[in-house]
Order: structure tokens, then C-alpha cells, then sequence
């Protein structure tokens, strides 16, 4: 670990003008800490955020639910009120990590999660997130777990988060706070990027700039379920993943929402899908054809190649469960 | 009343509360008068070729760093891999000894600081320049090379009758390829030593299987006397073949502590230990059989190529499942290396049978739904009465009953026998079989104990518990015999001044060392016996039917405590030596334990995953010494089989020679959420050849056939034989329409 000073936040207000390029906000270093061992991330200053006072979920107003950045996986799953009327939130985080690191891990920084690339990790092989303009280890190389949607020739690398998957799909929104306290908000679904031609930037957000929250607005009408296909049955990232929201009348799609993990750069609002169902029948052949509509432009890489075929049958699997067909799903 | 710690009690272990407590101190965790520095291994970058330029400057100048040991200043040693006539495990492991470069990871530099968290960062600012060189590093059936032997001394080739001619004269045949993939040890505990050297001795704690062999190779590498060398290994954190001998970070703790005469601690990041521990080498496994139109095999056929790391004589006998588990008039197997410039490839979990069976025992399973018969039925038809490949007649078989009862108790029969005619919902369900066979071997080992005048036993031995639950077993061993509570024996293990044993390894550590300590248990008794003989009292007491029971010796309606007896003898204590070594029942006997498993999976139609619902495997494996740790080792092997047919794979990126998952996040094993509910039973028949206690190897006898079984359950769910393993879903999701 390159060393490093270290400070402690007591107030949201304690940030003022100081926060700098090479600070790093420190939640619950479950993915942070792990980093800075291997000098991928280097920063020079921490700013441990842990004590704010971002812990609580409250009440939003017009029926939805304000979580703050520092709400752990473990809390926020366990709900009653994200439970009864956000379940597919729930089902998100209950699927991702182990009940020990959820304990630790916070909402603000499970969004912020960076890349489970093999050649990430490796500081020995070449890779343009961590040193751009070095090249990408993963092209040609192993990209089993690597994206299929919106990747660029200078990275191919997926976010890994369930919670943000289901989040994109809810219509949530991040609260932000700039070092000189200006607020502004930024819907989930725009907070991350695609690689392009800067594949070091995970996100859109300025340096410095802190998550005070997460508002989720009420769920729409409609089934909601998340669906995680990976290689064990736990402790591992999803190869892909499926947040959806369905509601159908009368045997038609009234309203649908549609996010992907496990595919692209950023969780995957797969609007094309979205479009190319509402207003239509509810059946197994319209939601092939919806996923078909969404995975038109889906690129393998070799090792990745199945993931096209499989997104297209969990989407499928996904809405006919939701449609209310019988069906028995993987633990 | 029965002993509670009496031979196959479920004896809890008597070193779980150690454990549990954290009072068992593991190779990183001793505490030495003075806290050890703490060395960071530099790693190669590329596979082969010489160091051009080391820069150490910026990382000697670096917050707490001690010294940065390379190939320029690190002493002396023992040319890698000589002296030329020593086997594996002691030759010369030379690290630092030039500016050869063996393989991708290989040590290049020590960085030794006063904290971790300051040689690691130091690590990162050593600057290494190479002049790379041709590196081979993967393998396929091009590999050509016959080695001298393989691991366990058997031959490369083996053929009885005319293989060709009778599989060509076979009505059935089935000619299919199998491969498995690069596999890492993956012990919980990561390879770690920590060495002390004070310019004459040269103590070093760490975890290792095989104490012995430890000491002759640091004597060997660093050029010391082997009686200087002194090794203790007391807590062991799994090995599963990796541990077997000393590895890269041992010797350079050692390096680092002669260099600066101050104790050093080197412990194997896990990221380490992938290229830094050894590995096993993937396998090609082309298999051909030929029956008879009645299911009866006529010829078997496997032919084996794997790496060979070069400079290191080991090569898996994978054949070794095709060799012993069924009858066929004519045998044909062969094995062939390729010298790849890739980390140690060693023994892994059960080398041989756990993947040959893999392979072998789904290619007979095709062959049973080739021959349109039914798994279990088509096994049974071809049970061996000698063992295939030498002749020789078994020292008892069991296999045949293990598949009846193991049918029986799974439900067998419930099973529709097409492939792909069960379904739960959207789950595809099936049923697969496998038999399981595992070598039995007795190795010499030997063993002191001391009857003190407190009536408490102590036994010495440098055997090792790397886990398996030694010091339990032997503990039991002791009490049995002598009629001792479990509380009034202590077993001290891992110590090179204790008296050589067998080690850890080859399923071969329960009943070698524990018919060492029962050689020496039965001696005392004698001992104790003459003692009270001489006794003016017991003159008319009951010899003949003399007991041990309680911590007296019983003779008739007499008891003479045994610490009265250690006190009549004129002496503070008794110790008696005792010893086994394979004779004669092991040249004239092929020996094996037996098992058969049977496992439910489902297979999701949607995504391809598939989950394992039930297992059930019964074994034949001689006595057993205690039914719980037992049970632990059969589990344990099952859940490694499920980890072997659905998830691990080291994935070798051919540019550079390196393993590109190098961490538990991405090396995927079987999770607790994996395994379902496993039944375990046993068939216990003491073996009289097996050794005096009648046991048999245990540790590496369900990892022999429990991967094939979820493999062909697969098949039979989904009509899909996937030949490449591990079965993932990407293999199987375009089948599953
Ligand atoms: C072995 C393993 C398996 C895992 N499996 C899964 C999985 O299956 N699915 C899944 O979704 N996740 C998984 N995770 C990832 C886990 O969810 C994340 O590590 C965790 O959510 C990160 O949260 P944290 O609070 O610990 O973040 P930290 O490590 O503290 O921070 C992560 C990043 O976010 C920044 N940050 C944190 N909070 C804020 C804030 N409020 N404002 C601005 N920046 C902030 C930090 O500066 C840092 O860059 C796994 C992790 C591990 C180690
Ligand atoms: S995919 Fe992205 S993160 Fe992975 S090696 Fe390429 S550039 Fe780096």
C-alpha cells in the first residue's frame, strides 16, 4: 500500500473546499481498501466518510424512500418497507457478496464498486482502466465475465454491482454534493459511463463530489424480480443478470422496466426491450423478441460470446416468471 | 463401559478447541523472542528467459526496509534440482541463484522490511528489466515425452493382452477425448514460513506435510548440515498435495534470515501462491473401449498427456482408474508429458484417480448407454477378480457391494433411464453413478512413546495433521490399546526432532503412522505385563486373560494401575520404540478402498446452471479409525468432486505463461450454498493385509468418483455429454433449447 494521510470526516460540512484530486472517500473498504493493497488505487489522502451521519433510510415523500449513502447492503435488504414494496432492491443485494461483506458495505460505495476484470487486478498485464493508453489484456485475451453491450476496442470491462441493476431499474436517483456544497441530482441510470475513449472513468462524477443518498421514487405498478445467472450459487459476480418490472393486463405488457447487469460498462437500461414490449401480448415469443430488439447491437469478445444467448433466455425466463407463468428458478 | 476414545468412536478432535480458540499456533503464527521481519517475493513477469537489470535502489531507500535480497547478494546455494539422484522433494529448490528466470511469478527478488505493509509496498518499487526467451506453456496431446515413472513409481505404460486387436474386434466400441483443466491445491491456509538463524542453526517453522524431506532440502539447497536444520510444522492449514514439499517462500525466509542472521517471515499472498505453490497440469484423456454386445468390456484404452514443468520430475498417473476399476480382456495405458516452462505442477488432491476417474468414469458411463444398459448393472458386469494392470490378486474387493447398497439407498431405481425425461418445472433433473477406487499404501514410519509414572502417554512422531484429524486418530490409537481416557494421551507431531515418520500425503498418514504407535503401544503392554509378572502380589493373578482397561492393567479380578506398574519398574518413565514397514501382504496384494456415489442434479433449461440436489456415496475402506473425522474426509472429497465437474479451472493466458484468476473471487470452488444434503455410509471390513490395524486410506478416496457422478448426472438430465471440464453453463446453454 503507497502510504497515505488519513482524515475523518464529522460532517458533510467538514468536506469544504479541500477535497483534491488524489483524496478517495473511505465507506466501507470492502472494495476500496482492497484496491489501495494492490497500489491500483493509489490515493493520497482518505477521507473516511463512515461517520457521517448518511445512515438512515427515511420517508422521500410522494411514496418513496431516501437512503443514505452510508446505509449498509445488509440494512437496506433487510427493510420491511424495501421488502414489501422494493423487492426486487432486495433480491438484488441478497444476491450479491457474502452476509459478511454486506454487513460492511455500503449503498454509496457498492455503487462506486470498480471492474472484477482478471487483468485489472494484475498489475503485471497491460489494461487502459488502470494505465491508459497501455492497451487491454482482456481483448484478446480471457473475458469470460466481460461486457457485450456499449464496450469500446480500449476496454470491455462490466460494473459488477447487483444493487445498482436493480436501482437503474426502479427509476432511482443519486444525491450529490460538490466540495464547495452545491447539490445535484443524477438518475442512477446516467451515473455511469461507457468506456469510449477514457476507460479510466467509471463514472460521470467531478472529483471530489460525495453520494449523500439514493431516492427511490414508488415502485411502479407491476411484478417485480431480479434473477442472477452465475457459475456457483453464491459469492460469485453475475455472469448476467436480469432486474425487471412487469406489469400486464389483460395479457398485456401495461408497463415494463428492464435493467441488465453483467453486460456492460454500467448496469444496462435495456430501453429498446422496454419499447418493443408495451402495449403487446404477454408471451414467451414477445419476450424473445424484446430481448432480440435490446441485444441487436451485442458484440462477444470469444470468451464472453455466450452471453448474448443467455441474456436473450434469463430476460425471457425472467418476464415469464413475472408474467405469473409457472416456473421453478435456481436458487 | 465402553472407552469413549476407543478405535472408531466419534472421538471429537482433541485439537478443536486449540483451533477454535486461535490457540493453535499456525507456520505465520509463532512468537519468537524477537518479532520477525517480514519479506515480499518480487514475481517474474514473463514465463522464461534472464534478469537484465535489476534497480533496488528506490526500494532500499523505502520506510522500513531491511534489505533487498536478489540473485546479486543472496547466499549461497545448491544448483536448482541437484544433486541429480535425490527425488523431488529434496533436491535443491535454489530461489536468487541467478538470473534465470524458471517461470511466470518466479522469485526474482525479496524485499524485507520491518512491516508487511512496508515490504509490499517496497516490492513495487524494485525495477526489473528482462531479456525474455521461448517459453512453452501450454500442453495438448502433442505432448510426446515418456517419463521415467509416475508419481507413486508406477509405469508410464502398462498393456495387457492385444489392446488393438480386441478393440477392434469389439462389437461396441467408443473412442471419446476428455480434458480437465490447470487445477490449484487451493488450502485454506496460504504457504508460509517464518526461519531463524543464529550462524549455526537454522530453525524454521512452517507448514508442510512432509517433515523429513523438508530437512533435507534446506540441507541441500542452503548447504547446511541436515542436523542443523531443524523443521516444525504443528499446525497445518490443508496441503491437499501442494504442502507435500517446501516451497518457494520457505526457502527464501530462509535466505533472508541467513543473510542478516535475524529471523524472517514469508507468507504467500493468496495471489502468490498460484505461481509460487505447485499446481496440477491439465489433462488430455483419450479413452477407448470395446465390449461385447452383453455389455462385457473387452478392451480399455486411456491415453494421458499432460505438462511437466521443466527441471521437475513429476507426472500424473491418470491412467491409474483405467487400470484398476474393471475387467477387459485386453488393457492398454500410456502417458505422455510435455515440458512446459510453467510453476511447479505436483501432486493435487488424489493425483491419478481424481481425475482420471473424471474422465474414465464418464467414458463408461457412456459406454453403459452405449451398450444400452443401466449404469450401476453395466459397472457390476465388469467387476475385476485381479487388478487389470498387474495381475495380482486384491487384498479384498468391495466395489460390487458398494454400487448394490449405494443403488438401494439412493433410489436407483426410481430413475426413468432415458436421458432427459425427468423434469421439475423448468429443471431438467437427473441421476449419474460413479464408482470409486483409491489406492491403499503403507509407508515406514516409526514412533516413541512414554508411559510416565503419572500414568500419561506421550507419543513423538514428525507426522504431521495437515487437518485430517491425525492427532485424533492416534490419540485413539493410544487409548485403545492401553485402556487410557483420551485426556491421559497427548500426541506431540510436527517436529524434525521427533522420531521419522511417514508424513501426510497418498491417503497413506492414518494407517502408517497408527500402525507405527500401535507397534509401540502393543511392546509396552508386553512391557507392562513382564513388570507386573514380577511382582510378589500378583503371583496368582489371571495372566492369560490380562486387559487394559481404565488405566490399570486387569487381570482378573485384579487392577494394577499403570502408574504403579512405570513405578515398580524402578524407572521415572517406560518408552518403547515402535515401527511399520510394508512387507510382503504389499507385493503380493493389489490394495484399494472402494466407494460408489450417486448424485441428483438439476439443470436450469433458461440459463444452463446447474445445482446438485443430493449425494450419497458408500464406502469400503477397511476399519475406520474414527467414524466422525472420517466422515469429515469423505465429505470433504464430495465436495471437492462437485467443485471438479462444475467450477474450477485455472485459466492459463498463453502470452505470458501466468494464471489470470488468481484470487478465490474468481478461482472458483464449491461454496457452502453448492452443496446439498451428502449421505455417507460405510461398509466397514477391517482389512488383514491392509496393515496390523486393518485400516484403509480414506482422505483421497471420494474425490476419486464424485466429480464423474455429478458429470453424469448431467448427461442423464439433459441428454448433453459435456467431455471438457469444468461442465459450466456456457457448455452446455446452446444444448438447451
Ligand atoms: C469477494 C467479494 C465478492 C463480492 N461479490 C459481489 C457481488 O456478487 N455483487 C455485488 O454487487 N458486489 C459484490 N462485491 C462488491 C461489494 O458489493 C462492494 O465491495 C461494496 O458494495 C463496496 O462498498 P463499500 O462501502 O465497502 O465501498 P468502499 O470500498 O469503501 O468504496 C468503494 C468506492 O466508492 C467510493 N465511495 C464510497 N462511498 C462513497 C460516497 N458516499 N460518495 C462518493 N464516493 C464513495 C470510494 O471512494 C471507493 O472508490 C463483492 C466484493 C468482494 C470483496
Ligand atoms: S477490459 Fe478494461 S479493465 Fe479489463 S483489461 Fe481491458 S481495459 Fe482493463
Amino acid at each position: 500500500m503507497k502510504p497515505f494521510d488519513y482524515q475523518r470526516l464529522a460532517a458533510v460540512e467538514d468536506l469544504g473546499q479541500r477535497v483534491s484530486e488524489g483524496d478517495r472517500f473511505l465507506a466501507g473498504g470492502t472494495n476500496l481498501v482492497d484496491l489501495m493493497k494492490h497500489e491500483i488505487e493509489t490515493p493520497e489522502r482518505l477521507l473516511d466518510i463512515s461517520r457521517l451521519e448518511l445512515g438512515q433510510i427515511e420517508d422521500g415523500g410522494d411514496g418513496g424512500l431516501k437512503v443514505g449513502a452510508l446505509v449498509t447492503n445488509t440494512a437496506l435488504a433487510s427493510d420491511a418497507r424495501v421488502r414489501e414494496r422494493w423487492p426486487l432492491l432486495s433480491a438484488a443485494l441478497l444476491a450479491g457478496a457474502t452476509a459478511q461483506l454486506r454487513n460492511r458495505a455500503t449503498t454509496g460505495g457498492n455503487l462506486l464498486q470498480r471492474t472484477r476484470c482478471y487483468y485489472f487486478y494484475d498489475t503485471a498485464r497491460p489494461c487502459n482502466k488502470r494505465n491508459p493508453g497501455e492497451g487491454c489484456g482482456a481483448l484478446d485475451g480471457f473475458n469470460r465475465i466481460h461486457a457485450i453491450l456499449g464496450t469500446s476496442e480500449q476496454c470491455i470491462a462490466t460494473h459488477p454491482s447487483d444493487m445498482a441493476v436493480a436501482m437503474v431499474a426502479l427509476d432511482a436517483v443519486v444525491n450529490l454534493r460538490a466540495p464547495d456544497g452545491s447539490e445535484r441530482q443524477l438518475p442512477v441510470e446516467e451515473l455511469h459511463r461507457l468506456p469510449g475513449d477514457e476507460p479510466q472513468r467509471d463514472t460521470v462524477l467531478e472529483p471530489g463530489e460525495l453520494i449523500t443518498g439514493v431516492q427511490l421514487p414508488a415502485p411502479p405498478p407491476g411484478r417485480q424480480l431480479y434473477r442472477k445467472v452465475r457459475d456457483r450459487s453464491s459469492y460469485a459476480f453475475a455472469l448476467v443478470s436480469v432486474g425487471a418490472i412487469l406489469d400486464v393486463v389483460d395479457g398485456k405488457v401495461d408497463s415494463v422496466r428492464i435493467a441488465f447487469g453483467g453486460v456492460a460498462h454500467k448496469p444496462w437500461r435495456a430501453r429498446k426491450a422496454e419499447q418493443a414490449l408495451q402495449g403487446q401480448k404477454a408471451t414467451e415469443e414477445n419476450f424473445l423478441m424484446a430481448a432480440d430488439a435490446e441485444l441487436a447491437d451485442a458484440k462477444g469478445y470469444g470468451g464472453n460470446d455466450f452471453k448474448i444467448p443467455l441474456a436473450r433466455r434469463t430476460l425471457a425466463a425472467v418476464l415469464r416468471d413475472a408474467a405469473g407463468a409457472e416456473g421453478e428458478t435456481t436458487a | 463401559m465402553k472407552n469413549p476414545a476407543a478405535i472408531g468412536q466419534p472421538l471429537d478432535r482433541v485439537d478443536g478447541p486449540l483451533k477454535v480458540s486461535g490457540a493453535a499456533t499456525y507456520a505465520a503464527e509463532h512468537q519468537l523472542d524477537h518479532a520477525p521481519l517480514v519479506g515480499w517475493i518480487v514475481e517474474a513477469t514473463i514465463p522464461a528467459g534472464r534478469i537484465k537489470a535489476l534497480d533496488t535502489g528506490a526500494a532500499e531507500k523505502s520506510a522500513g526496509v531491511v534489505a533487498v535480497l536478489t540473485h546479486n547478494n543472496s547466499p549461497s546455494q545448491v544448483p536448482f534440482g541437484e544433486p541429480d539422484d535425490e527425488g523431488r522433494f529434496t533436491q535443491s529448490r535454489a530461489m536468487l541463484g541467478s538470473d534465470r528466470v524458471r517461470y511466470h511469478g518466479f522469485p526474482v527478488a525479496l524485499v524485507i522490511a520491518d512491516t508487511l505493509a512496508n515490504a509490499r509496498h517496497a516490492a513495487g518499487l524494485v525495477e526489473v528489466s528482462y531479456d525474455p526467451a521461448e517459453a512453452v506453456t501450454t500442453t495438448g496431446s502433442d505432448a510426446d515425452e515418456v517419463p521415467d515413472e509416475l508419481d507413486g513409481g508406477l509405469d508410464p505404460d502398462v498393456t495387457r493382452g492385444d489392446f488393438e486387436q480386441a478393440y477392434s474386434e469389439s462389437e461396441v466400441q467408443l473412442d471419446v477425448t476428455y480434458t480437465t483443466p490447470n487445477q490449484a491445491s487451493a488450502a485454506m491456509e496460504p504457504h508460509a514460513t517464518i526461519a531463524e538463524y543464529d550462524g549455526n542453526e537454522l530453525w524454521v517453522y512452517t507448514s508442510v506435510q512432509l517433515i523429513g524431506p523438508a530437512v533435507e532440502v534446506l540441507a541441500n539447497t542452503l548447504k547446511l548440515d541436515p542436523d542443523k536444520v531443524r523443521v516444525l510444522s504443528p499446525y497445518i492449514g490443508g496441503g491437499f498435495g501442494s504442502k507435500l514439499g517446501l516451497h518457494n517462500e520457505a526457502i527464501l525466509a530462509c535466505l533472508g534470515a541467513m543473510h542478516l542472521e535475524r529471523p524472517v517471515k514469508v507468507v504467500q499472498h493468496r495471489r502468490h501462491v498460484f505461481h509460487n505453490a505447485p499446481h496440477r497440469g491439465n489433462s488430455v484423456q483419450r479413452i477407448r473401449l470395446g465390449a461385447s454386445g452383453d455389455g462385457k468390456l473387452k478392451a480399455i484404452g486411456h491415453e494421458s498427456y499432460m505438462p511437466r514443468a521443466r527441471g521437475y520430475a513429476f507426472a500424473e498417473p491418470t491412467g491409474a482408474s483405467a487400470r484398476t476399476t474393471y475387467h477387459a480382456d485386453a488393457l492398454l495405458s500410456r502417458h505422455r508429458v510435455k515440458t512446459v516452462d510453467m510453476s511447479l505442477i505436483d501432486s493435487c488432491r488424489a493425483p491419478g484417480h481424481s481425475i482420471g476417474s473424471l474422465a474414465f468414469e464418464s467414458a463408461i458411463d457412456e459406454m453403459a448407454y452405449r451398450c444400452d444398459m443401466d449404469p450401476v448393472a453395466f459397472r457390476l458386469v465388469n467387476m475385476p477378480d485381479r487388478e487389470p494392470a498387474s495381475g495380482q490378486p486384491f487384498s479384498s474387493h468391495d466395489l460390487a457391494e458398494c454400487l448394490r447398497e449405494g443403488a438401494a439407498k439412493f433410489g436407483w431405481d426410481q430413475r426413468d433411464p432415458t436421458p432427459r425425461s425427468q423434469e421439475r418445472g423448468r429443471q431438467l433433473v437427473g441421476y449419474g453413478v460413479a464408482s470409486t477406487i483409491r489406492m491403499n499404501i503403507l509407508v515406514k514410519s516409526t514412533t516413541r512413546i512414554r508411559l510416565s509414572d503419572d500414568g500419561s502417554l506421550i507419543a513423538w512422531a514428525n507426522m504431521t495433521d495437515i487437518g485430517t484429524g491425525t492427532y485424533t486418530i492416534l490419540t485413539q490409537i493410544a487409548a485403545d490399546i492401553l485402556g487410557l481416557p483420551a485426556g491421559k494421551v497427548s500426541i506431540e507431531l510436527g517436529d524434525s526432532a521427533y522420531p521419522a515418520s511417514c508424513g501426510s500425503g497418498g491417503s497413506f498418514g492414518a494407517g502408517s503412522s497408527g500402525s507405527a504407535l500401535r507397534d509401540a503401544c502393543m511392546k509396552l503392554r508386553e512391557k507392562l505385563v513382564d513388570i507386573a509378572r514380577k511382582q510378589e502380589s500378583l503371583k496368582d493373578a489371571d495372566f492369560d486373560g490380562a486387559s487394559f482397561e481404565g488405566g490399570n492393567l486387569v487381570l482378573g479380578d485384579k487392577k494394577v494401575p499403570l502408574a504403579e506398574l512405570v513405578r515398580q519398574s524402578g524407572h521415572d518413565y517406560l518408552e518403547v520404540d515402535g515401527k511399520v514397514e510394508p512387507g510382503e501382504d504389499h507385493e503380493k496384494y493389489s490394495q484399494h478402498s472402494y466407494g460408489a456415489q450417486f448424485a441428483e442434479v438439476t439443470v436450469d433449461r433458461d440459463t444452463g446452471e446447474v445445482r446438485v440436489r443430493r449425494m450419497l456415496g458408500v464406502f469400503s475402506a477397511g476399519r475406520i479409525l474414527n467414524r466422525k473425522t472420517a466422515r469429515s474426509q469423505l465429505l470433504g472429497g464430495m465436495v471437492w468432486g462437485i467443485s471438479y465437474a462444475l467450477l474450477e479451472e485455472l485459466m492459463l493466458d498463453e502470452r505470458c505463461g501466468a494464471f489470470v484468476n488468481r484470487d478465490f473471487a474468481e478461482y472458483h470452488l464449491a461454496v457452502n450454498r453448492d452443496i446439498p444434503e451428502v449421505e455417507i455410509h460405510f461398509r466397514e471390513q477391517p482389512d488383514t493385509h491392509s496393515n496390523p490395524l486393518g485400516s484403509k486410506g480414506i482422505g483421497e478416496l471420494s474425490i476419486s468418483g464424485a466429480g464423474a457422478a455429478v458429470a453424469n448426472a448431467i448427461y442423464h438430465a439433459t441428454g448433453v455429454r459435456v467431455r471438457d471440464f469444468p461442465i459450466t453453463l456456457d457448455k452446455l446453454l446452446e444444448h438447451l433449447s
